[in-house]
């Protein structure tokens, strides 16, 4: 847990030979080895794109073509809730999601500022304790889970399938952002301070502020977290239709279609654009939040 | 009493919504999940609050740890399912790690269009997981999968990719190091940038190799980082059903020890809670095993976390 005050630069001189002194054939080399890399991160989402176009049983034969009879009927007869209440199960997503993000960065934010700043005991326990936490696979534990929620009269609520997600989303945040506040300085902390700030005010007004790139990555993370997860979400959301979100939507919809890959590729492809959307928005600042982060730990 | 409160209490005061938190969801949980491990409860003698009915499961001892490690193939051929859980965890992280690397140091470098690479390599990590595995099922389809189709064209065997054979843990493997080298690819890249440039300098000024530079500036660098990700990498691939489970689903060859949980858990006319909290316990007991002699060694090194 080393405090790095080089990572707070977000843009540094890359430390290879610069391009200028590269030989032709490194260069070549180089730009060969990351085009290939990003063909094979790329091609199979480019290849459910593709396959969303096609009809149904132009999707499964034995010699691939990019287009087959492509339209954009699948998207029309999904959308249209053809398939399932699509819009709806969409909307139940992104409200569960946002309110995930919401939650879990503003926990993870107090918990990691905690963590970075003050000496308290219980400190070490509690940072141990977010990481013996990942240890257990949570899903087996849906019985007692479904029994708390119950308790509490939050079963089969958002609220309550929120509160499960942030519990799997925010000890690894809390460790990502501890990181983060570390690499800003102290002395900003005591000038605020000195300026008459409570140490909320400091928190609230001064560090998270200077914080973006860490939350960024956090809110990514959440995010992703709650988008497309199963098997909480099928245990802890009533069953009927309408309440479903799109991971469960979708999944009811694959075991009940399993022949109809022009549909499921076009639904995947409207379940995928959200996440790649907040994926683009925060993507700049992945390598400076996530560095001096998780990776200090 | 009052001064511990006076100086700690902004501190405590932030923590706590998360240890409330964790505390009812995941501590409560988890006791509870630890008792019926001694129990035989499953679907049929649970209380069921909607039915009223109260709960008719028994105290069974041990029996469910005996049976479990007794290797039975009844329940989960245990030690066999562990082999391959450490073959896929140890063999997806070496990967990971590697490929991550590898990428991280040609994005490391002055190259053009090196904001455009990044993007495209993280996006596995940004595609919610089913929607991976519904991409990699369709393409490793043994007759229509575009991968077959590429192999039987430049005329190599083309295997029942997702059947009853190791093909079939093999292109889960595939999927998984697909989907996990961003995050390590990410994590690695922040490490590199935060490796000040003086001693690449003083390095090449000493005469050194490229090799010996990364040997001896480049690595040392990435220790604390490296650390830190290989352990979570080892801790999540470990619990890592989603892919197993929606790509092969209960196929015994690429059975690990959480999906076998799930099988317990979900399948099966009588969904057996009592076996699946069983081997969350045992895969809780191997990782902790783990973690404390990864800590171990690590502080042989010097390092401290």
């Amino acid at each position: 847990m080393t405090v790095e005050a080089a990572s707070l630069k977000a843009v540094q001189p890359a430390r290879g030979p610069k391009r200028s002194q590269r030989s032709v054939g490194a260069s070549v080399g180089l730009h060969a080895a990351l085009v290939v890399a990003s063909l094979i991160a790329v091609f199979p989402v480019f290849w459910v794109l593709v396959t969303s176009f096609k009809p149904d049983a132009k999707a499964v034969e034995t010699t691939p073509k990019l287009l087959n009879d492509s339209s954009l009927d699948n998207y029309g007869r999904i959308l249209a809730g053809e398939k399932g209440d699509f819009l709806a199960w969409f909307g139940n997503s992104v409200l569960i999601a946002l309110m995930t993000t919401v939650l879990a960065v503003f926990l993870s934010a107090t918990t990691g500022y905690a963590a970075s700043r003050f000496r308290f005991p219980g400190k070490r326990s509690l940072m141990l304790s977010f990481l013996v936490v990942q240890m257990f696979p949570f899903a087996v534990l849906i019985v007692p889970l479904y029994n708390i929620l119950l308790a509490l009269g939050l079963q089969g609520t958002s609220l309550g399938l929120v509160l499960v997600y942030c519990t799997t989303a925010v000890p690894f945040c809390t460790y990502m952002l501890k990181g983060y506040f570390d690499t800003i300085p102290t002395d900003i902390d005591e000038a605020g301070r000195v300026d008459g700030l409570s140490p909320f005010g400091v928190f609230w007004r001064l560090v998270l502020p200077l914080a973006r790139p860490g939350l960024a990555v956090t809110a990514f993370y959440a995010f992703l977290t709650a988008w497309g997860e199963v098997a909480f979400a099928s245990a802890f959301l009533s069953a009927a239709d309408e309440s479903k979100t799109l991971a469960v939507g979708l999944q009811v919809f694959v075991q009940q279609n399993r022949t109809e890959w022009g549909h499921l590729a076009a639904a995947s492809i409207l379940v995928a654009i959200p996440a790649i959307v907040v994926f683009y928005l925060v993507q700049r600042f992945l390598v400076t939040g996530l560095s001096s982060g998780a990776v200090k730990g | 009493m009052r001064r511990f409160l006076d100086r700690h209490w902004y501190a405590y005061a932030m923590v706590l919504p998360v240890v409330v938190v964790i505390a009812v969801l995941v501590l409560f949980p988890l006791a509870q999940g630890v008792f019926f491990t001694f129990t035989n409860i499953n679907e049929g003698n649970i209380a069921n609050p909607i039915l009223d009915r109260p709960a008719t499961y028994v105290s069974v001892g041990l029996d469910n740890y005996l049976n479990v490690l007794s290797g039975d193939a009844s329940y989960g051929a245990f030690w066999g399912t562990l082999v391959r859980t450490l073959i896929w965890t140890f063999g997806c992280v070496f990967f990971h790690y590697t490929i991550g690397l590898a990428l991280a140091l040609l994005l490391n470098r002055e190259v053009r269009g090196r904001a455009v690479y990044r993007v495209l390599l993280i996006l596995p990590w940004a595609v919610p997981a089913f929607i991976s595995a519904f991409a990699w099922k369709y393409m490793f389809n043994a007759q229509y999968g575009i991968i077959n189709q590429a192999l039987r064209f430049v005329g190599l065997p083309d295997p029942v990719w997702l059947g009853q054979s190791d093909w079939a843990l093999v292109a889960v493997m595939i999927v998984n190091i697909w989907l996990g080298v961003p995050f390590m690819m990410v994590a690695l890249l922040g490490g590199l940038q935060s490796i000040p440039g003086d001693l690449y300098e003083a390095a090449e000024v000493d005469g050194a190799t490229p090799w010996q530079r990364f040997r001896n500036v480049t690595l040392p660098g990435l220790r604390s980082v490296s650390s830190t990700v290989v352990l979570l990498g080892i801790i999540w691939t470990f619990n890592m059903f989603a892919i197993i489970y929606l790509v092969t689903g209960p196929n015994p060859n690429t059975r690990i020890l959480v999906t076998y949980a799930f099988e317990r858990f979900f399948s099966g006319a009588s969904r057996d809670f009592a076996v699946a909290s069983t081997y969350g316990v045992l895969i809780l007991s191997v990782l902790l095993v783990f973690a404390g002699v990864y800590r171990r060694a690590l502080r042989k090194q010097g390092e401290v976390w």
